[in-house]
């Protein structure tokens, strides 16, 4: 066992695939904790009084009881107490930043080491998955009052699962053929296995959640319809799907793709395994990725493993870079290149196909309202790089089906929908929003936490509505 | 599950299916698509809504790789995996007065709910029907009787005029005909020299477009095309667009993208179907 001399213990890694084998396979990279380095993990906690952790996690999971349940290898009884307040707990234990939540606040972490909450998360979801150990919740009493949630992904499911819980009749309309919006089809499998996730859906369906898939709510069916087959209120939970371009030339030559459909195309329609799956997806030898948030590193990644060299260009600096540090750092580990303070001007096609990107060197400036400092281009230092896929991840916006079509619907100028901070509620009484359409994009928990933020709002509008 | 409820073939490697699938039924309106996935392992491919009627949807189908074969070699009483929509911003269908549909392929499929939708809103509805050679021909009866003229073209001049449909407008405007709007729809070529020939002479053209699509609801962009100088997302801001502001040599250039993977994937089913019918046949 690794005490150290230090009064805190030191964290006990996670084991993960060796980056010379995993670059070249779709399994996950990190491979979870053992029960016996769990046991001794979550047994570093010092049940500080004030567990500032449980504020730190916006589902408000009570983090220390289910750490003292793993640490006496109550580990069913440990998933079963993160699911009081977490339906999705394979899941966040794998995605959350857990970094800038529960682990950030953490007290060990200002003396040591933080409690590797998400690794414990996930240790006990995957216990209890594959001991088939599931324990049941206690059962609320029926409530009157149908729900209608527009949008499967982290939000939608939340508001889904903790109404379901109450005792609400929940149905969740999802638009494409597989539910989980950004978990099944942004996240790669490398990184959060599509099993687990279905195996997660599941689980808010045996909550009593109704799920139809293939429905587009704005065009299948309407809001109105929805309120007209009897629907007492609706969730819009239909994320930030509509991708960015840079708007250079080139942009639509062959060989260039959205990280979406990238994305979309390889983990939802299972590209890796064409011709076994039929949808394909083409990349040449050098891939060029623009941005660097978590979906450039996840499009990076995606391309490594296809089998491309990939190069990450990005117009700002290390600092600057959006994604959860440590993605940088498998990214780097698996041997991608990073092109910084480098932007792309212009993109080059021979015979309707890219062959190149012209790019210019960049340096910073004085600071943005974003508070970080300002690219400007360096006068005259443009220089070609030779590529044959480009692939932009440079952000999302909502997607306007369903908002444009609701006249009165409060949105501000990036497209985002208004809603009230405490009830999630938009300005139009009995709908309400929540997730990345409100955000324009943020985290999975932070989705989470929005949905059950808004499953309160809703029950008390249910209520209110009963009674008049 | 989305049942097979009706199959008809209607020419070569042109065949009818009727879908049970009442949510896309209620709401479609003509100019919309569908998404489907024949089954688990299968593409996402769009497909117009031919008709509809008491929560059925028709669509005609050509087959012209793999998962279009596989979803002519499905039955009545057969289910696909998935079928979303109504897809796509519907046609701008009013009342202008003279209204000329083009048709070319199978794009008669996708042109009849709009001439059909023209016709119901008391235009003149003069239908020009092109096709390679007489066998891929259908629906010509369905047309006929939402249009108020019928002229038809082969290329091989095996019935109607020997040549393109392209003649047959030429000859319209040539007899002094007064169009207030042309809908083009069918293949690339074909609805570029449409618009060609129209904008030199100022007549209004509306095409639908065919990009290679993956969601169908704004999330990828892959369907994106070029009008007017502008990206636009055909599954979203289409499938119909000004034909005259088009960038036909783009949309054509984007939809041979994969053509090296479909050709793999089409010829390793055909052998698997070939194989099938010798061992078993
Ligand atoms: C590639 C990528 C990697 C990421 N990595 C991480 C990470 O590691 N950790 C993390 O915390 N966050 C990560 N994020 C962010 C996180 O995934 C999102 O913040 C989160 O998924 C938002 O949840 P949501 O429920 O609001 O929307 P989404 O997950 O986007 O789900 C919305 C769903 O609504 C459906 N929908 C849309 N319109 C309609 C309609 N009209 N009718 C019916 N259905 C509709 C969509 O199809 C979709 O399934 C990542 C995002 C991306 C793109
Ligand atoms: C809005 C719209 C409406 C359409 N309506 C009809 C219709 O009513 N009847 C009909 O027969 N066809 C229609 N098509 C075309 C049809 O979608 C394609 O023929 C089909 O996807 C081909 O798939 P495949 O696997 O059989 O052939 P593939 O071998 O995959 O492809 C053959 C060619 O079809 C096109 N194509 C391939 N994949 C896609 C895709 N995912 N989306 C769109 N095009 C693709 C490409 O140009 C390709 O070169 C429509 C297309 C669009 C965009
Ligand atoms: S859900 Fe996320 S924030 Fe909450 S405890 Fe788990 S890892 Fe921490
Ligand atoms: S803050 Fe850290 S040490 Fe304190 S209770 Fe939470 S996990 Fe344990
Ligand atoms: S098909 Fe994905 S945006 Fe149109």
């Amino acid at each position: 066992m690794r005490r150290t001399v230090s009064r805190i213990r030191k964290r006990i890694d996670m084991p993960s695939q060796d980056p010379a084998e995993r670059r070249r396979n779709f399994q996950e990279v990190a491979l979870g904790y053992s029960p016996e380095e769990a046991v001794e993990e979550a047994s570093r906690c010092i049940h500080c009084p004030k567990q500032p952790c449980v504020a730190g996690c916006p589902v408000e999971i009570d983090i220390p009881s289910f750490l003292k349940l793993i640490a006496e290898e109550k580990f069913g009884e440990a998933a079963a107490k993160i699911k009081e307040k977490n339906s999705l707990p394979a899941i966040c234990g794998r995605v959350c930043p857990q970094e800038n939540q529960c682990e950030g606040v953490c007290t060990l972490g200002k003396r040591g080491e933080p409690i590797a909450i998400g690794a414990l998360e996930r240790f006990a979801a995957d216990w209890e998955r594959l001991n088939a150990a599931e324990q049941k919740l206690p059962e609320a009493g029926k409530q009157e009052g149908k729900v209608a949630v527009v949008g499967s992904g982290p939000a939608g499911l939340t508001v889904a699962a903790e109404l379901a819980r109450m005792g609400y009749e929940v149905t969740v309309f999802e638009a494409l053929h597989v539910p989980g919006g950004v978990l099944s089809y942004g996240i790669p499998e490398f990184r959060l296995p599509k099993d687990i996730v279905r195996h997660e859906i599941e689980y808010v369906q045996s909550l009593g959640v109704k799920l139809l898939t293939n429905v587009v709510v704005g065009r299948t069916i309407t809001v109105d319809q929805l309120f007209d087959e009897g629907y007492d209120a609706i969730f819009i939970g239909a994320g930030a799907g509509l991708p960015h371009f840079l708007n250079i030339p080139g942009e639509n030559l062959n060989g260039v793709f959205s990280a979406n459909e990238f994305l979309t195309r390889v983990n939802l329609m299972k590209a890796y395994e064409f011709p076994e799956y039929d949808t394909p997806v083409k990349l040449g030898k050098k891939v060029i990725v623009v941005g660097a948030g978590n979906t450039a590193m996840d499009a990076a990644r995606n391309a490594l493993r296809l089998g491309s060299e990939v190069t990450i260009v990005y117009r700002r600096s290390r600092q600057e870079m959006p994604a959860r540090l440590a993605e940088i750092h498998h990214a780097e580990e698996e041997g991608i290149e990073f092109r910084l303070l480098t932007n792309p001007i212009r993109i080059i096609g021979e015979d309707g196909w890219v062959k190149a990107m012209e790019c210019i060197r960049m340096e910073l400036g004085e600071p943005d309202q974003s508070g970080r400092r300002r690219p400007v281009p360096v006068p005259g230092s443009e220089f070609v790089l030779e590529c044959d896929s480009v692939i932009i991840a440079v952000g999302q916006s909502p997607n306007p089906i369903l908002t444009k079509n609701l006249p009165g619907l409060e949105m501000t100028k990036w497209g985002t929908v208004v809603v009230d901070p405490e009830t999630m509620q938009t300005s139009i009484p009995g709908i309400f929003a929540g997730g990345d359409i409100i955000s324009g994009g943020t985290t999975v928990i932070e989705a989470m936490g929005d949905g059950k933020k808004a499953a309160r709002g809703i029950s008390a509008y249910l209520q209110q509505k009963a009674r008049v | 599950m989305y049942r097979i409820v009706d199959k008809r073939e209607l020419a070569d490697k042109i065949t009818l299916f009727v879908l049970d699938a009442p949510l896309v039924a209620a709401n479609a309106r003509p100019g919309q698509f569908v998404i489907l996935r024949v089954d688990e392992q299968g593409e996402r491919i769009p497909l117009t809504i031919a008709s509809t009627e008491g929560g059925k949807v028709t669509i005609v189908v050509q087959e012209v790789g793999k998962t279009t074969a596989h979803l002519r070699s499905k039955e009545i009483g057969d289910a696909l995996a998935d079928v979303a929509g109504p897809l796509g911003t519907p046609a701008h269908i009013e009342k202008l007065g003279t209204v000329v549909c083009v048709a070319g392929g199978v794009g008669t499929a996708i042109i009849y709910p709009e001439a059909k939708a023209f016709k119901e809103a008391g235009n003149k509805v003069i239908t020009l029907m092109g096709a390679r050679n007489k066998s891929l021909l259908f629906f010509t009866d369905e047309l006929a009787q939402v249009s108020d003229r019928i002229i038809y073209a082969t290329d091989d001049g095996s019935f109607g005029h020997h040549g393109f449909v392209t003649d047959l407008l030429q000859q319209l405007i040539d007899e002094g005909t007064t169009i207030d709007l042309v809908v083009a729809i069918g293949p690339i070529p074909m609805m570029r020299a449409t618009c060609e020939l129209t904008k030199k002479y100022g007549i209004k053209t509306v095409v639908s477009l065919n990009p290679v699509m993956v969601d169908g609801t704004g999330m990828c962009g892959a369907c994106r095309v070029t009008v007017g100088g502008e990206t636009k997302f055909c599954c979203t801001d289409g499938p119909e667009f000004d034909g005259h502001l088009v960038d036909f040599d783009e949309l054509a250039a984007r939809n041979c993208q994969y053509v090296d993977k479909e050709r793999l994937s089409y010829s390793m089913y055909e052998e698997k179907r070939g194989c099938g019918g010798r061992c078993h046949g």
